[in-house]
């Protein structure tokens, strides 16, 4: 398969199942683009969030247009949250790549036991 | 108001750290400490992720972390993906999907854990060698992110 099809498939995965349970993009296209498509795990990371902010930017439209959307409440999360985004990638750069692998997995085990409780 | 604040630097810390959007947080926060409703709290915090996302792909974009194309193709992809998922939604039995997807999580865990375990074994056989920044030399998956850096660069 090309490169292109399988980020293309990726991109479809990680749209279907975020609309379908509700979580995040992340959670599928880092893993594919890490085992499937040979990325690095920095570089994995890094364009998920650019794709992230595509699909984010998308899905806020579409839940902000059913009145779903609390936008000050919104903020009270997300503006602390652009420090901690700061600081994360500042602690990626200086932790070796399978650290990062490691604290994935431990992620990845988070979000399976969140699937099963909620 | 400051719990919530702290649970949004947590869930920034996660997503510039591992590449997610963090909602696995910000929907907590927004449920338990700002009494939104599930529905609500999934939508809110789509907002929240908007410029949490966008600072930390500028910052990985600067360490020369970020395959702009691909990001862009996975991206607007997955947009059109989530209008598919969102129909599919009503019509699959949810429980069964949670199930199955954790189920599958479970699986990528086991996938990376082996990905760390085999980078120690490979850097515990080469004696490492540490670099003037104290990085350590002999870090196979590094070598891996600086090829993938020029193959995938725009």
């Amino acid at each position: 398969m090309s490169r292109t099809l399988k980020l293309a498939a990726t991109g479809t995965a990680a749209g279907v199942l975020s609309g379908l349970l509700g979580i995040g993009g992340g959670t599928v296209i880092v893993p594919l683009l890490v085992l499937w498509l040979g990325y690095g795990e920095r570089r994995a990371t890094g364009t998920s969030l650019a794709a992230i902010v595509v699909i984010a930017a998308m899905a806020t439209l579409l839940q902000g247009a059913y009145g779903n959307v609390d936008v000050s409440k919104g903020l009270i999360v997300g503006i602390p949250a652009m420090g901690g985004a700061l600081l994360g990638t500042w602690i990626q750069q200086r932790i070796a790549t399978d650290t990062i692998s490691l604290l994935f997995a431990l992620l990845m085990i988070g979000v399976a036991i969140d699937l099963v409780l909620t | 108001m400051i719990v919530a604040a702290v649970m949004g630097v947590a869930a920034g810390t996660v997503s510039g750290l591992l590449g997610v959007g963090g909602g696995i947080l910000f929907v907590p926060a927004l449920t338990l400490v700002l009494s939104l409703s599930q529905v609500k709290a999934e939508a809110t915090s789509l907002l929240a992720i908007i410029p949490v996302a966008l600072i930390g792909a500028a910052r990985q974009h600067r360490y020369g972390n970020v395959s702009l194309r691909d990001g862009a193709v996975v991206g607007a992809l997955s947009a059109l993906g989530v209008a598919g998922g969102v129909a599919l939604a009503n019509a699959l039995p949810q429980r069964a999907l949670r199930l199955l997807f954790a189920a599958m999580m479970l699986f990528v865990a086991t996938q990376f854990l082996r990905r760390f375990a085999r980078a120690r074994a490979s850097k515990a056989a080469d004696r490492p060698r540490p670099n003037a920044d104290g990085s350590d030399a002999s870090d196979l998956s590094d070598r891996a992110d600086s090829s993938d850096t020029i193959a995938g660069h725009d």
